[in-house]
């Protein structure tokens, strides 16, 4: 149990959280903006997972990684088109839709890693790029905020700068309060002549472009290579967190908090003597939980309605 | 000649269900004026309203705006030609303030971001020069419903509208938000707005319109002055009977109640006052019919008996045992039938079979199970006889229920309704949008079951059913009791027209004539 704690209150465990929490805050902000606009991507794994592996490649044969980023979101917004557009301008269903691509993207990045490194497990042999490390003038050298908070990857800063971003998009730009507008009632916003699909589509976009920040930390940041599903459920992980979030950039931000503390928890609990199949389940149960209690929550709140909806004759 | 802004010719409109909600009307409206339209539901006022604001297609017909022809394909055009709308089920977002919702789609925005302040004065301004008070800051969700609508009025006036259609705007507000609602219209109209008010209440009518121009069935019944009608004009060419049906049946012989509703009182979530005090007896071998103009509270009182709505306040028995609140099951099982206004949502389930929605409220019952398995030899019987009896036209009884005609699908409704030996039935429109064979098959069944008897709650928009079939008449009227008549023989359509739409009502004596109350029927 002591060790327990001392793994807990470390600065170094603390610098593990932010760490393991990017790619998720990321994600869950990419579940916000669909899910504001009333569409939900539920692609976000297969869309952060050909991200990862498209920012690895790019970042390898032009020795940048920065132009592997700018390809990893190029690749996000890609996977959200195709979802866009199946899902808005072919009506197919938007679930449905999302699945394929996860499977899609499961299967196509080990088909494309091969072609490319001829590995269907990691692509070691690539000299892929990462994205640099900051360390941030003057809080570094502040007594345990300094290295909780400094030396981290330059995502893990914009993933923080993206929550703030999200807010001020949301709340105070005309194109957020239409998303807002379409995603609560598209009738009205309908009737004011908005185009409720092209307000869909942006967000869409928009939700793609961030998933793909979220990939491209995943192979150029977190680690240094691509393996084959390496995103490992942080998309749907992001999907739960933003539920839990009320879809408020906020509430979002911290259940991600808490997901990556669940997350940092399991890793760091692998050097203690606990079987470690037992402990990678932390993060998972820790989703499970999360959903149960915002889900009993939620009811509660709709049982208090008895009156069932108006049907109109 | 005042000078004319808007005229509809000859518009005719046909729902793909084969519903002509217009045939051939004409309607026109003079600059600056209120014009009310009205009507019965389903008159077609809405709808050649829609048509107006580019929500509904005409098949035929043209419009001209000040002369011109125009065709509006779509709201965005009506808004370009500066028609607005207020629609009865406001177009609003709840969790956004007053001002972003009236701003939406044109926001005034500084380096990208959305001049809130800006918009909060737009809309100050705009609600200070047409005398529509509301709180620019305020979230749309913690507005009462009188608010909102004026939200949604100066929505349409921001675009620019001249001519602005109001859908039974008083329908969800209290009297002391019409009276304020309507001196707002005053002053639009002295403003030079001009004013289409679709209503169903006369006395409103009256009061605000300068013309008229009623509505039956689908056609203009006539424009007038406002002034040289009377509201019994009027309500005798919104209610009147175009063909008049008879029905053979003998006088009835009614035997104990088998349904009371005592004191019953529902508020519904906009916190208006849907039932008041409703109180009345259905008795054995008796159709009662409630006639009403719809949205009177009808639906609600249908649907707390059957216990589709939760029952909040009063007492109903159902062969002398209180339901409050009990399951549609347990109320079902205590020999209640069942005909809803809205067949596919709760009459049937589309995509099953016939035979299948035939039997779906009885397959539980031991007599149709052997052990874990349905017995399909026993259903199979039951629901080809059951076909047959009621006439059902299909092929064969597997066939999906949606693949009937509205006529049909009724009829499997009613096949499965009247066959469980019901001691009281509850039918709500039971003949709405079918065929007249259909109708008239449904009718002679009605009358067989109360005379074999049943207890009959009839529930109609159509004057002409509640008349003929029903044995005892009950008005409704914005949620009361306002009539009963135990001799539904002895009463003419203009009279009851003149309760349906408030001018008249009886004393409370009369009214509670409707509920018998020493003996139960078991």
């Amino acid at each position: 149990m002591d060790n327990l704690f001392n793994i807990i209150f470390s600065t170094n465990f603390g610098y593990a959280v932010l760490r393991v929490t990017t790619p998720i805050l990321f994600a869950a902000l990419a579940a916000l903006i669909s899910d504001r606009a009333g569409v939900i991507n539920i692609s976000l794994e297969g869309t952060m997972l050909a991200a990862a592996l498209t920012g690895v490649i790019f970042s390898a044969y032009t020795g940048s990684a920065w132009v592997g980023l700018l390809f990893a979101v190029i690749a996000g917004i890609f996977m959200s088109s195709i979802l866009a557009y199946f899902s808005l301008y072919l009506k197919t269903d938007i679930i449905l839709g999302g699945i394929a691509l996860n499977l899609m993207a499961s299967g196509g990045t080990v088909f494309v890693l091969y072609l490319v490194a001829h590995d269907k497990g990691i692509s070691a042999s690539l000299a892929s790029k990462v994205l640099p490390q900051i360390e941030l003038p003057l809080i570094s050298k502040i007594p345990v905020i300094g290295p909780v908070l400094s030396n981290h990857n330059v995502m893990t800063y914009f993933s923080l700068i993206a929550v703030i971003v999200v807010y001020y998009f949301l709340y105070r730009t005309p194109l957020g309060l239409r998303i807002r507008a379409v995603g609560e009632n598209p009738d009205a916003a309908d009737s004011v002549g908005i185009s409720v699909r092209q307000i869909q589509f942006v967000s869409l976009i928009a939700s793609g472009i961030l998933a793909g920040f979220g990939g491209a930390y995943m192979s150029m940041g977190y680690v240094s290579w691509f393996s084959r599903d390496m995103t490992a459920g942080r998309g749907f992980i992001a999907l739960a967190a933003e539920a839990m979030g009320m879809a408020t950039p906020i509430g979002t931000f911290l259940a991600s908090l808490l997901f990556g503390f669940a997350d940092a928890l399991s890793n760091s609990l692998q050097s203690l003597r606990i079987p470690a199949e037992f402990v990678q389940m932390i993060p998972y149960i820790t989703t499970i939980i999360g959903l149960a209690i915002y889900a009993s929550r939620r009811t509660q709140r709709a049982g208090a309605k008895t009156v069932r909806k108006e049907v109109k004759a | 000649m005042p000078d004319e802004i808007l005229k509809m010719q000859n518009i005719t409109k046909v729902y793909p269900n084969g519903i002509v909600a217009n045939k051939g009307v004409n309607f026109s409206v003079y600059a600056g004026e209120i014009h009310a339209l009205v009507g019965e539901n389903g008159a077609g006022k809405t709808t050649l309203m829609k048509i107006l604001f580019g929500l509904e297609h005409p098949e035929e017909g043209a419009i001209y705006l000040k002369g011109e022809k125009i065709i509006i394909s779509s709201p965005q055009v009506a808004i370009r030609h500066k028609i607005g709308m207020v629609h009865q089920h406001f177009m609003l977002v709840p969790s956004l303030t007053v001002a972003e919702n009236i701003v939406l789609g044109m926001e005034p925005s500084r380096r990208g971001f959305i001049d809130i302040e800006k918009a909060i004065e737009t809309t100050e301004k705009l609600s200070e020069k047409y005398n529509l008070k509301v709180d620019a800051r305020a979230k749309i969700a913690d507005l009462p419903v009188g608010q909102r609508q004026k939200v949604e009025i100066l929505k349409a006036l921001l675009r620019g509208a001249e001519i602005l259609i109001l859908d039974e705007p008083t329908a969800v507000l209290t009297p002391q938000e019409t009276t304020e609602l309507f001196s707002e219209l005053v002053h639009l109209k002295n403003k030079g707005h001009t004013i289409i008010f679709i209503s169903h209440k006369l006395k409103e009518i009256k009061e605000i319109s300068d013309r008229v121009t009623i509505m039956r069935h689908g056609k203009n019944m006539g424009v007038y002055r406002t002034q040289d009608v009377t509201e019994e004009e009027i309500s005798r060419l919104m209610v009147g009977r175009d063909v008049v049906l008879k029905v053979q049946k003998q006088k009835n012989k009614p035997g104990d109640a088998v349904l009371h509703v005592e004191n019953l009182s529902y508020t519904d979530d906009y916190g208006k006052n849907v039932l008041k005090n409703i109180s009345f007896s259905v008795r054995r071998g008796e159709i009662l019919g409630i006639a009403g103009v719809e949205g009177n509270g009808q639906r609600e009182l249908v649907e707390i008996v059957t216990g589709l709505r939760a029952c909040q306040e009063g007492k109903i028995y159902i062969s002398g045992k209180p339901v409050n609140n009990l399951s549609i099951k347990q109320i079902r099982e205590l020999g209640t039938s069942h005909i809803p206004e809205d067949r596919m949502t709760y009459g049937v389930a589309g995509p099953a079979s016939i035979g299948e929605n035939l039997i779906s409220d009885r397959f539980y019952k031991k007599e149709f199970n052997t052990g874990l398995f349905l017995n399909l030899k026993k259903l199979n019987e039951l629901t080809a006889r059951l076909a047959k009896e009621y006439t059902v036209k299909c092929s064969t009884p597997k066939l999906a229920v949606k693949m009937l005609s509205g006529g049909n699908i009724q009829k499997v409704v009613v096949a499965r309704e009247f066959s469980s030996n019901p001691k009281l039935l509850i039918a709500d429109q039971p003949t709405r949008g079918i065929d007249v064979g259909a109708t008239e098959f449904i009718h002679k069944k009605l009358i067989e079951l109360r005379d074999g008897g049943t207890a009959i709650l009839l529930v109609s928009a159509d004057l002409n059913e509640v008349m003929e079939i029903s044995d005892s008449i009950l008005v409704m009227y914005g949620g009361e009791v306002v009539a009963y008549f135990p001799d539904a023989s002895r009463i003419t359509e203009e009279e009851l027209g003149l309760y349906m739409l408030g001018v008249k009502r009886q004393s409370a004596e009369e009214i509670g004539g409707a509920f018998y109350a020493k003996k139960h029927a078991v």
